[in-house]
């Protein structure tokens, strides 16, 4: 009986391939959207534990310096001499040449065997990482990058990351000029003493517990915080196609229901029949759905990887691995997805009577009550939204007004265009416009949630479109004012740069060091840059706190800059004092823009930074020179100096890459974007294609009286497009409310700065066509179908036999 | 003569091979007169209605309306023919769900660009409609709703209403009613009508009637 039920119940999608493929396909790009964006997001996470783990022993208890003190080689021998089982660690940015490699430097011999990361055995090991002329232990690709940039041994290991280095504590010490000045104190697992003693021991420290997460996790939240509102958003939005899709085969089976029913089925095995068959669907769309998004992760990671490695300096490996659990919570999220839109529809066979004949389908009108609902729901969001805005802080508070935002005005959308459609129609001249008008608002209800999605899927478009071209039109300009030398040379050593100054010396050049060494300012690790006194600085640096005098200040050698990121961390200002590392005081003048940068800098003098930090290395210099002059300087380098291409750079090669950079930044966004938008006409598309089902009656009357059916069909093309073009138009504003709210809160909070807003008309336009294109494709099949319909199903709408 | 059906089959494909339902169908109908058709259900009554209403196109014979042949018309054609020459009351669904009753009446008018306000005010109110011209049909009843589309059709004043059981699916009483008043505002129309029943009393009403039987108009 069951079987025989089932069967009758599956064999309707046997007549209707194209609604069976509708609701697999809503189930899979929904779940493909969001388990893509996961598997971005699992890899990344996966990576910073692994660095974690890796790199900054994060699996051990750790201690950290009190903000503002710093951790000396007395700290850590008094808790030697205490009997704590402890090791010291050293870490910092280096510069080999063009290579940038993160440095860590270990004591072999005090190092626990759970913090090493690489297996050093035998005295033979251990010697030569201690010797002498020390060791740095690296990835191959790390070697190969390496190669011939440092005179310092390599060894490599392939548990290493890449673009890090270990090394011996006191190799680290010299190189990164610590003098002595220790970054953490791994503690090591077996201790004779207690643990819970350990904060007592060491007042002047942190302890950091190995559960936390790595400080790299915590930076790129917001990152990832970002991506997951996207994923739910194209998760959502094709839950609608498959909300609707269902909808529509329910309906159509009712009279299947009812006979199953009068022939003995209960009504709940009917419920499980049917419950059964869509975890079936569920299940095989979710498969496809989680292989898509495997695909789409694949393709897109690289991009992501870079991304995060441009922004906040963290390394993410470019492969994807398969991760079990993922696979499981993608098709659980199928599962989940699939019951949601199911559910109103099951409720509804639950409430269907055996008898009562097949009704027509009462007018589907939006009744007032449901419209108000929404109106006072849509205006109490956007209240709360704005609430927020102004009164709230944080990534979180963000996130909530980007949401409220959205709800809100998706809300409020039907009932604006209930409202424009009454007067339209009271306006209308014709017995045909009238209908339109008319027959349109009937329409409504069937579409609104397509349209909102569709809202949604338009302003979410213009909002990041418009976010990242202000972004990309003010970091432009940024990198004009920053990278104002024509040339930027790099040495391969220092005997090579100070050949390079000499050589430099008696042309028309002038050479701007770019000198600098990392260290603890406030308890944050920051870059320390020096700059030279000259006009370049005072006409070019983005300064955007702080005048002209500011420079007089800094060449004086007391006086520094911060960049915009540091500053907005709270703790620096104008005006206050910053104790550099080795107890240098300077004073805070201005602050300056630097975007794509994830540390925190400051400027000083040159000179200065010279004379207090004889050792750091000066190999990077920007040259001042005629343009004309400029490349035949580049090649005269070149081949006087032997220097390869990288390390010889002109002006536009530079802005050229940080631009490829930039726009790496954005490729997720993007395509994220295109595919909330193909999802939402797709959503538009299975809207139609269900209300197509249902027209018929609405059209035969009119058909009868003597309208054709292309024109008809004609009028349904005009009707979508118009709706298209109306949730278009109300996209824009709500687009640009949610790109202010990208650029002043999400992004202050996220990268830590603000930046202003610009506005692209243009982009609109495209996006519009676009738009356009899309409602035509969605509104296509359906017409067609319209069009060509056979006379004989419009007059069996009038016969009682249907 | 209003209307001149000769020699008119139509057969329908079906799964099981084409079936005939008619057979040669020879008809004339005179401008004004009223003439009921009968048969069992299923003889193709629905079928030459929608022949003759421009609606469908036969296998082969003529459909002479006013001089024209109603077969042979290309697709828009016929559209301007249902729109100016016919008007038509089906069994149900005949109203356009989404206007409300005083929309509905006044559509296929305006569409044909007919209207004459007066004479659809009588309408409105010999047919007792005066009440629920705001209203949607959704909120109509089965004979209201039949109500306003004998009101629709009338308002054209077309040469020929074509009505399939107009009242096959009311009760007796409000059948007997609205029938009537039919006859009566279609006389006052001067249109011709060709009514579908079921009930050999109805059809008793009417000027002449005419019976399908396997195909053909029998005695
Ligand atoms: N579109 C169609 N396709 C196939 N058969 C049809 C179609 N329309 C009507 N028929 C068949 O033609 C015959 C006549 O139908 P119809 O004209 O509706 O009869 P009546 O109105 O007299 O009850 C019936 O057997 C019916 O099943
Ligand atoms: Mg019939």
């Amino acid at each position: 009986m069951k079987r025989v039920a089932l069967w009758a119940l599956l064999s309707h999608w046997r007549h209707r391939p194209l609604q069976f493929l509708t609701l697999l396909l809503g189930i899979s790009l929904a779940t493909a959207l969001w388990s893509g964006v996961q598997a971005i997001n699992a890899e990344a996470r996966a990576s910073y534990a692994r660095a974690a783990s890796v790199l900054e022993q994060g699996d051990l208890i750790q201690l950290l310096p009190q903000p503002g003190r710093q951790i000396t080689v007395a700290d850590y021998v008094s808790l030697r001499r205490a009997g704590w089982v402890v090791s010291p660690v050293i870490e910092g940015g280096y510069r080999f040449g063009e290579a940038r490699i993160r440095l860590i430097g270990i004591d072999p011999l005090s190092m626990p065997r759970e913090g090493r990361a690489f297996e050093i055995s035998g005295g033979n090991d251990i010697s030569s990482f201690m010797g002498a002329e020390g060791e740095l232990v690296v990835s191959a690709a790390t070697a190969a990058k390496l190669d011939g940039k440092t005179d310092i041994p390599l060894k490599i290991a392939a548990e290493v990351p890449n673009d890090a280095a270990f090394t011996d504590i006191a190799v680290a010490d010299r190189l990164l000029q610590r003098n002595g000045s220790i970054d953490r104190i791994v503690v090591a697992p077996s201790q004779q003493l207690d643990v819970s003693d350990l904060q007592e021991a060491a007042p002047w420290a942190v302890l950091r517990s190995p559960s936390e997460k790595p400080d790299v996790a915590q930076l790129t939240d917001s990152f990832h915080l970002n991506l997951t509102a996207f994923g739910f958003l194209a998760f959502v939005v094709g839950l609608f196609i498959v909300y609707s899709t269902i909808g529509l085969s329910f309906e159509q089976r009712r009279s299947t229901f009812r006979t199953l029913r009068s022939l003995g089925v209960s009504l709940q095995s009917l419920i499980v029949l049917l419950m059964l068959e869509l975890a079936v669907f569920g299940l095989v769309a979710g498969l496809l759905g989680v292989t898509i998004g495997y695909l789409l992760a694949s393709t897109l990671l690289p991009g992501v990887a870079a991304t995060l490695q441009g922004l906040y300096g963290a390394s993410v490996s470019g492969s994807l691995a398969l991760r079990p659990e993922w696979w499981g919570a993608g098709l659980a999220m199928a599962l989940a997805g699939t019951a949601c839109a199911s559910a109103q529809n099951l409720w509804q066979v639950k409430q269907l009577p055996i008898l009562s004949a097949a009704q027509p389908r009462a007018w589907a009108g939006l009744s007032a009550r449901v419209l108000r609902a929404q109106v006072v729901c849509g205006l109490l969001l956007l209240v709360l939204s704005a609430v927020l805005a102004f009164a709230g802080t944080g990534l979180v508070v963000g996130f909530a007004v980007l949401g409220a935002l959205l709800l809100g005005a998706a809300l409020l959308l039907p009932p604006l265009m209930s409202g424009f459609l009454k007067l339209a129609e009271s306006c209308a001249g014709g017995a045909v416009t009238q209908w339109f008008w008319a027959d349109t608002r009937v329409q409504l209800p069937g579409l609104s949630l397509a349209l909102m999605a569709l809202l949604l899927a338009l302003s979410a478009n213009i909002g990041v479109g418009t976010m990242v071209s202000s972004f990309r039109l003010t970091f432009i300009g940024w990198l004009d004012q920053r990278l104002a030398a024509e040339l930027y040379v790099t040495a391969r050593d220092e005997d090579e740069a100070a050949r390079l100054r000499q050589w430099l010396d008696g042309r028309h050049v002038t050479v701007l060091p770019i000198w600098s060494t990392e260290g603890q300012v406030l308890g944050r690790q920051v870059e320390i840059y020096g700059v030279a006194d000259d006009a370049t600085y005072r006409d070019h640096w983005p300064l955007i706190r702080g005048n002209q005098d500011v420079w007089d200040a800094i060449a004086s050698g007391n006086s520094a800059l911060v960049n915009e990121q540091f500053w907005r961390q709270g703790e620096v200002d104008i005006g206050q004092e910053l104790e550099l590392p080795g107890g240098w005081k300077v004073k805070v003048v201005g602050v300056y823009s630097d975007y794509g940068n994830p540390n925190g800098q400051v400027i000083v003098d040159v000179t200065a930074l010279a004379q207090h930090y004889p050792d750091i290395p000066k190999l990077r210099y920007g040259l001042r020179a005629a343009p004309a002059v400029a490349a035949d300087l580049q090649r005269q380098l070149m081949d006087e100096f032997g220097l390869p291409d990288g390390n010889v750079l002109d002006q536009a090669s530079v802005k050229q890459r940080s631009r490829e950079v930039f726009d790496q930044t954005f490729t997720v966004t993007g395509a994220l974007n295109v595919l909330t938008l193909a999802v939402a006409g797709f959503a538009m598309f299975a809207s139609l294609l269900t209300l197509s089902g249902r027209r018929l009656p609405q059209l035969a009357p009119v058909w009868a009286m003597g309208m054709r059916r292309r024109d008809l069909a004609l009028l349904e093309v005009v009707r979508t497009l118009l709706l298209w073009s109306a949730t278009f138009v109300a996209a824009i504003p709500l687009g640009l409310v949610l790109a202010w709210v990208l650029l002043s809160i999400i992004n202050v909070e996220a990268f830590g700065w603000k930046l202003p807003m610009h506005v692209f008309p243009l982009d609109w336009l495209w996006l519009g066509l676009v738009a356009l294109g899309a409602a035509l494709l969605s509104v296509l099949l359906p017409v067609k179908r319209l069009a060509t319909v056979h006379p004989a199903d419009l007059l069996r709408i009038f016969a009682n036999e249907r | 003569m209003l209307l001149t059906i000769s020699g008119l089959t139509k057969s329908y494909s079906t799964a099981e091979g084409p079936i005939a339902v008619l057979k040669g169908i020879d008809l004339q109908l005179q401008a004004g007169e009223t003439v009921a058709l009968t048969g069992e259900s299923g003889s193709g009554k629905s079928t030459l209605l929608h022949l003759v209403g421009g609606l469908d196109q036969p296998d082969a014979g003529r459909i002479i309306v006013n001089d024209r042949d109603i077969a042979t018309l290309a697709d828009a054609e016929r559209a301007l023919y249902r729109r100016h020459e016919v008007g038509l009351v089906f069994q149900q669904f005949n109203l356009i769900p989404s206007l409300d009753v005083a929309a509905n009446i006044a559509f296929h008018a305006r569409l044909a660009g007919r209207q004459e306000p007066e004479w659809e005010r009588q309408l409105v109110e010999k047919l007792g409609l005066t009440a629920l011209l705001n209203r949607y049909p959704e909120q109509l009843s089965g004979g209201q709703q039949q109500r306003v589309a004998i009101a629709r059709s009338l308002a054209v004043r077309p040469p020929l209403i074509l009505a399939d059981e107009p009242t096959g699916n009311l009760d007796e009483a409000t059948g007997d009613a609205v029938l009537d008043l039919m006859l009566s505002l279609s006389g006052e129309a001067g249109s011709a009508l060709l009514l579908v029943t079921h009930s050999m009393r109805l059809a008793g009403k009417l000027d002449r009637q005419i019976m399908l039987r396997a195909g053909r108009i029998g005695g």
